[in-house]
Formats: structure tokens, C-alpha cells, sequence
């Protein structure tokens, strides 16, 4: 296990910056998750650890070891692709024995049978060990991949999307079991990924990236609750957070620089029209099952709540509108920290 | 507009039954979703509706009128498929106007329907633009344009957002779904994605191996789900099922799992001992020091409104979904407490939920 640091590193494709003077440290033991939309630079930043690609500025090291310009092979990285590619031709134990039977490590077997033992039973594949790879699940095919990974003991796991071709009650599964197996063996992950709800669940901390830049680098929570601008905040959390021009929204404690208000559901509440407050109609209720999703016109915006999914409420309805703690961001996008936060931070 | 009905539809393949003695009405203007995984017949149901398919058994009644042996374009419907296939050499207008054409509409009406089309789908100033140069939402909004334009009695729809990633595909719902307010067409879309379902259906019909489980409004499904198959499929997390062996009265408003009582709404049939599941939504689990059933925390993870909380107890895995606010460290010991109101008594031998208090008291609970 391995502490991973990179300082100022740059990577161009011709014309393109993929990635621009990216400074990340990654704890020995983290579990740190690139976020970002497609062609945002998180999977070079991974190929650019893994050594699948070389950098043109900066340095990485692996284990306090400069591997800048070392070959794959020599960085002790486990590399686990979106698309799992086992050997259809040999088993399950086969397949994750690979990796170790390797001439180079010359394992022993009985040594290979107990690792590869102890990783089934890790991932709940010990029933499989006998099939074939293409007799499996694709749950039970992604398992396998992330396995063989496991199995080489390497400094550091690097891992490319392996969830994303997944249906959605498997990939909820594996998040839950690849953030515990991560956990119990005190790994060092690297993880890139497009869905927020992957960084969220899993990351001890996201890196939320944007045309080759590290926007903000923080635990989900300071990312949800403490975004660093306009992007971040709009990047996490379902629904997407409300976004309006400040002077929509008069109430008391807004910076006076504030130019946009940050209105997450959690910030907005449905209260009975009093004459006095905001007032907002019911455009149309949207259920979720545990709550409803309420979308509501207000001065011509629409905006999104969340409300009980047994709150009587009607589309064409009137109702009153209750702020709490909003997100207020300046003319440049930048989020306005406030005063009580800061005392709150520090405090932390 | 149209009502369309179903009655004792049956569809076989050889000697596997695809859809299996199905009935329903889709009142005009609904939004009915049919709802179920890959090979619960809900897609070959679809296709018997719009005509690509001939019934084994059962009719299909368009507005009153029996349209079961019609072809397909007799019945005045319009199918929208996931893979919708543009006119690459045509823009945006003849790709909308093209079904009028082939109708022989004259070409002021076509001119005028196409631009109502566009308005209703907001997409005025993409008329003259080239479809090879759209984004992926407009090229489906094109799509759908060459399905409205037509006014047809009704429109089907075959997982349309199947190949979308999922931020996407929820903005698309809510745009469908507003579309639908606007035009007023009964519609019947078919998906897996229960929250797709969930999120703009009046009504959701469950489907499980050719059978319809369970026809409902979205939160009525959610709340008194008929079986243990629709409670597990629709919720997400699912409904937790915690599995005991015990007997159920009528007039009693507990049951007892090992040394616990837990209160339940009013049972309302008697059963011999037997094996039953209690099922809870993750919503209706709280954490606390004092309950009776416990466990170790498996798991948590953050989603920025709440988090759900995994916890393996001796009958299995129970998820909780709390604020994030409560301190929560995997490994720790907690209590769970269920809210009672809430909860389904299920018969664990065939699945179907046990008459309650909650499933009668069917107003507005």
C-alpha cells in the first residue's frame, strides 16, 4: 500500500490539454474519486499513473518512488478496466490465479491457491471458482475482474468506470461491497467515474474535474454542502440544484456581492401561502416513491423541492416558499463563504 | 384520443407463454407505464397494441372499437421505438413532416403542423437545421415531433431513453412528461427503470413473467405493494424483507419476530403458522439504542439529502435511509426501529401481502 502524489503534472494530445497542472496527493489507504463528464481528463490522469501514458510536465510518485518515467510494469499498479476482460477459455480460480503466475513473480502454488481462496471469499465467488468465466453474471464477471486486481497485492488499485455496464440494482450492490472490501484490506484507490452517485457513495474524497483542471478536492460532504463554485455545486446532488439571480430571492442574510443563489432541495420548504413570504405555484408532482419531487414556478423560474409524498398538493396550486441556509455565489461563479461557516470550519 | 382496452390477452411462442390472460383499460389520456424486467412480456404486450403482433387469445378495443386483427396501420396509432432511425438528408422539418407527406396531407397543412409540432416540442429554431447536426435530445425530440405530427389516437413508446445515460434520461422524463400534459394523448410506454415509472406514470402496470402483478397510481404501488415481487421491484433502495416463521390473527397489531413484538397496522386475515416476511422501506427505518431487533453496520453511503445505512441483522441485510447528520461508522452496533404504520405482513410461501388495516384503509393514507 502506497501513497500516491502528483505535483504539477500536464499532459497534451496535440492541440488538446487533456490535462493541466493537476496537483493531487492520494493518502495511503484513501479512496479518492475522479468526477467529472466525458473528455474531462480523469481517465488520462489514471493512464498517466498506471504509465499507459507518459507526462509532458510535472511528476508522479508512487510510495515516496518518483515513477514518472517508469514503465507500467515497474509501478506495482493493479488496473481495473470498465470492460472486464477475462481469458473465456479458462476458469474462474484460473483467471484470477493469472496475475500470479506470472514468470516474473514465480508464486508458489500453494501460495496462489490461498490467495486466490481468500479473495473469492472477499467477493462472495467461492461457489464460482470452478466455472467458466463466460458461464457467469456480468455481476459475477466484474467481480472477477476487480478480483484479479486483489489478487497481486499491488501498491495501488487503479480503476477505470468498472461499474458503469452494470444495471443499476448490481451496480448499487458492488459500490456497496467494493467501498468494504476497499476498507477491510486498507487499499489505496484511484477511481474515475461520470456518476455523482458513485463518488458520493464510495469516496473517502472527490476530485471534481473540468477541461484537464481539479476544480475542488474534498470528502462528499464538503463538496455537497461547501461546493467552490457554480460548476461543483450544479455537478452533485438530485435534482439538480436551483439556480436563480439573487435579487429573486430577498431575505436576510445575503452577502451583498451575492449575484446567484444556490437553492438546494434541502434549502427550500413547502409551507402554507401566509401573504407575507414567497409564493410559488405547483407546476407538477413527481413521485419517487419515498418523497415526491414538487416543481414549482416561481416568478416565472422553475424551481424543484422535495416534499412527503402524502403532503396534499395539486398541480396549479398556490403555496408559500421557506429559505433556509442557501448557497450564495459572486459575479465571477465563486460560492460567498459566510461568516457563521467559517467559525463553523474552524471549529472542525 | 383514446381509450384502449384490454381483454383476456394471450400471447404464445411455440410453448413459451409470453403474456399471459392479461386485462386492463388505459382511460383516454392516461400515462400508463408497463413496468416489469427483461422478458415479463411487457414489450410483446406493446407490440400486440400497435398491431406488430397477432394475439395468441383475448382482444384489443381502440375507443370501443375491436382493433385486434387490424394491421398496424389501421389503428391509428403511432409506436416510438429506443432506436429512432432520422432522415440523415432531410432537416428537421421534411423529418417531421415526412408521415403527413406520405399521407398526402397538402403542403400548407404539413407547413402548419409541422410548426404547431415544433412549438409543442420547442424546437422552432432548429426547423431548418440539418438532423446530422443535432445533439442527442434534439434528434429525439425530432423523434418524437414525427410521432406527434400525425395526431394519432394514442402513442407507444418502447423504452425511448433505453440508450441515454442517466442525468440525461431524467431530464428527458420530465420533458416527456410535460409534453404529455400539453398534448393529452394516451400513451403507453414501456420500461425496467422503475424510477422512470415512478416519475411520470398516472398509472403503473407491474409485470413479472407474462403476468401484470400489480395495476396502480405510482405512490399507491409503492405504498401497498400487492407481492413481494412489485415491493422489490419498485423503490430504490427496495423494500426490506425480514424473514420470520409465525402466525397472524385478525384483530391483532403485532407480530413477533423471535423475542420481539413490532406493531403493525391491523391484521385483517387469519393464518397458520407459517413462513411470513415483514417488509419496511428504507424510509420507514430509524436508528435506535433501545429497539429490539439489532445489528452491526455493514455500510454507509452519503447522498447529500440523506444517507442509506446497511445493516446485517440475523435474519439478513436491512437498509435504512436516515439524515445525514446522525453519525454513523460501519462496524458499530444499532438498534432498528420500524415505523409501524407503514408496515406489510407478507406470505413468504406465494409472496402475496397479507390483508391489512394499510391496505384498506385506501383513501389518502
Amino acid at each position: 500500500m502506497a501513497e500516491i502524489v502528483l505535483r504539477h503534472v500536464g499532459k497534451r494530445f496535440d492541440e488538446i490539454e487533456a490535462v493541466h497542472d493537476l496537483s493531487l496527493t492520494i493518502g495511503d489507504g484513501e479512496f479518492v474519486v475522479l468526477l467529472g463528464p466525458t473528455g474531462a481528463g480523469k481517465t488520462t490522469t489514471l493512464r498517466l499513473v498506471a504509465g499507459l501514458e507518459y507526462a509532458d510536465e510535472g511528476t508522479i510518485s508512487i510510495g515516496a518512488r518518483d515513477v514518472t518515467r517508469s514503465p507500467p510494469a515497474a509501478r506495482n499498479v493493479a488496473f481495473v478496466f470498465q470492460q472486464y476482460s477475462l481469458y473465456p477459455h479458462l476458469s474462474v480460480y484460473d483467471n484470477l490465479a493469472f496475475p500470479l503466475r506470472s514468470p516474473t513473480l514465480r508464486v508458489p502454488e500453494p501460495e496462489i491457491r490461498k490467495r486466490v481462496q481468500e479473495v473469492a471469499a472477499l467477493l462472495h465467488i467461492e461457489g464460482k471458482l470452478g466455472n467458466r468465466a463466460t458461464r457467469l453474471s456480468g455481476g459475477e464477471m466484474q467481480r472477477v475482474a476487480i478480483g484479479r486486481a486483489l489478487v497481486r497485492q499491488p501498491a495501488i488499485y487503479l480503476m477505470d468506470e468498472p461499474l458503469s455496464s452494470l444495471d443499476a440494482k448490481l451496480r448499487a450492490e458492488l459500490r456497496l461491497e467494493l467501498k468494504r472490501t476497499q476498507m477491510e484490506l486498507g487499499a489505496t484507490i484511484l477511481y474515475v467515474t461520470h456518476d455523482q452517485i458513485e463518488a458520493m457513495t464510495m469516496a473517502s474524497r472527490i476530485g471534481v474535474i473540468r477541461d484537464g483542471r481539479l476544480l475542488q478536492l474534498g470528502t462528499p460532504r464538503e463538496i455537497y454542502e461547501r461546493p467552490t463554485d457554480l460548476y461543483v455545486a450544479a455537478r452533485l446532488g438530485v435534482p439538480q440544484i436551483n439556480l436563480l439571480p439573487a435579487e429573486l430571492l430577498p431575505g436576510a442574510g445575503m452577502p451583498s456581492h451575492a449575484k446567484t443563489i444556490g437553492v438546494r432541495t434541502e434549502h427550500l420548504q413547502i409551507t402554507r401561502p401566509n401573504g407575507t413570504g414567497l409564493v410559488g405555484r405547483v407546476h407538477r408532482i413527481e413521485h419517487l416513491g419515498d418523497q415526491n419531487h414538487v416543481h414549482l414556478d416561481y416568478q416565472g423560474r422553475a424551481l424543484v423541492t422535495l416534499a412527503d409524498p402524502h403532503q396534499p398538493l395539486v398541480a396549479g396550486q398556490e403555496v408559500g416558499l421557506q429559505l433556509a441556509n442557501p448557497l450564495y455565489f459572486d459575479a465571477a461563479g465563486q460560492r460567498i463563504t459566510i461568516a457563521n461557516e467559517r467559525e463553523a470550519n474552524h471549529a472542525a | 384520443m383514446a381509450q384502449i382496452r384490454v381483454e383476456k390477452l394471450r400471447k404464445a411462442f411455440q410453448d413459451f407463454t409470453a403474456v399471459e390472460d392479461s386485462n386492463f383499460t388505459i382511460e383516454d389520456g392516461t400515462f400508463f407505464v408497463m413496468l416489469g424486467p427483461s422478458g415479463c412480456g411487457k414489450t410483446t404486450t406493446l407490440r400486440m397494441i400497435a398491431g406488430l403482433e397477432l394475439p395468441t387469445e383475448g382482444r384489443i378495443l381502440l375507443d370501443g372499437e375491436d382493433v385486434t386483427f387490424h394491421r398496424a396501420a389501421e389503428r391509428d396509432i403511432a409506436f416510438v421505438f429506443q432506436f429512432f432511425a432520422l432522415y440523415p438528408h432531410m432537416d428537421v422539418a421534411q423529418n417531421i413532416g415526412f408521415p403527413l407527406k406520405c399521407q398526402g396531407v397538402s403542403r400548407d397543412e404539413i407547413r402548419k403542423r409541422v410548426r404547431e409540432t415544433a412549438r409543442l416540442l420547442r424546437i422552432e429554431h432548429l426547423l431548418a437545421s440539418k438532423v446530422s447536426k443535432l445533439a442527442g435530445g434534439d434528434r429525439q425530440r425530432v423523434a418524437l415531433g414525427r410521432a406527434i405530427v400525425r395526431r394519432p389516437k394514442a402513442f407507444l413508446m418502447d423504452e425511448p431513453l433505453g440508450a441515454l445515460d442517466s442525468e440525461f434520461r431524467h431530464l428527458m422524463c420530465d420533458e416527456l412528461r410535460e409534453l404529455h400534459d400539453r398534448v393529452a394523448a394516451t400513451t403507453i410506454y414501456v420500461t425496467h427503470d422503475q424510477l422512470e415509472a415512478m416519475s411520470m406514470a398516472d398509472q403503473i402496470a407491474v409485470m413479472n413473467r407474462g403476468i401484470v402483478e400489480q395495476i396502480g397510481p405510482p405512490q399507491e404501488i409503492y405504498d401497498r405493494p400487492a407481492n413481494m415481487f412489485v415491493a422489490n421491484f419498485i423503490g430504490s433502495p427496495p423494500m426490506n424483507f425480514v424473514p420470520f416463521e409465525g402466525v397472524l390473527r385478525r384483530g391483532e397489531s403485532s407480530v413477533s419476530i423471535r423475542d420481539a413484538s413490532i406493531a403493525v397496522p391491523e391484521v385483517h386475515e387469519d393464518a397458520a403458522r407459517g413462513p411470513l416476511a415483514l417488509g419496511v422501506r428504507p424510509e420507514h427505518v430509524t436508528l435506535s439504542d433501545v429497539a429490539p431487533i439489532r445489528g452491526r453496520v455493514f455500510g454507509t453511503e452519503y447522498l447529500g439529502t440523506n444517507q442509506i445505512v446497511t445493516v446485517d441483522i440475523e435474519q439478513g441485510q436491512i437498509k435504512a435511509r436516515v439524515p445525514t447528520r446522525l453519525p454513523v461508522r460501519i462496524g458499530e452496533t444499532v438498534g432498528l426501529a420500524f415505523q409501524p404504520e407503514h408496515l406489510v405482513v407478507f406470505d413468504a410461501a406465494t409472496g402475496r401481502a397479507t390483508q391489512s388495516a394499510l391496505y384498506e384503509d385506501n383513501g389518502h393514507g
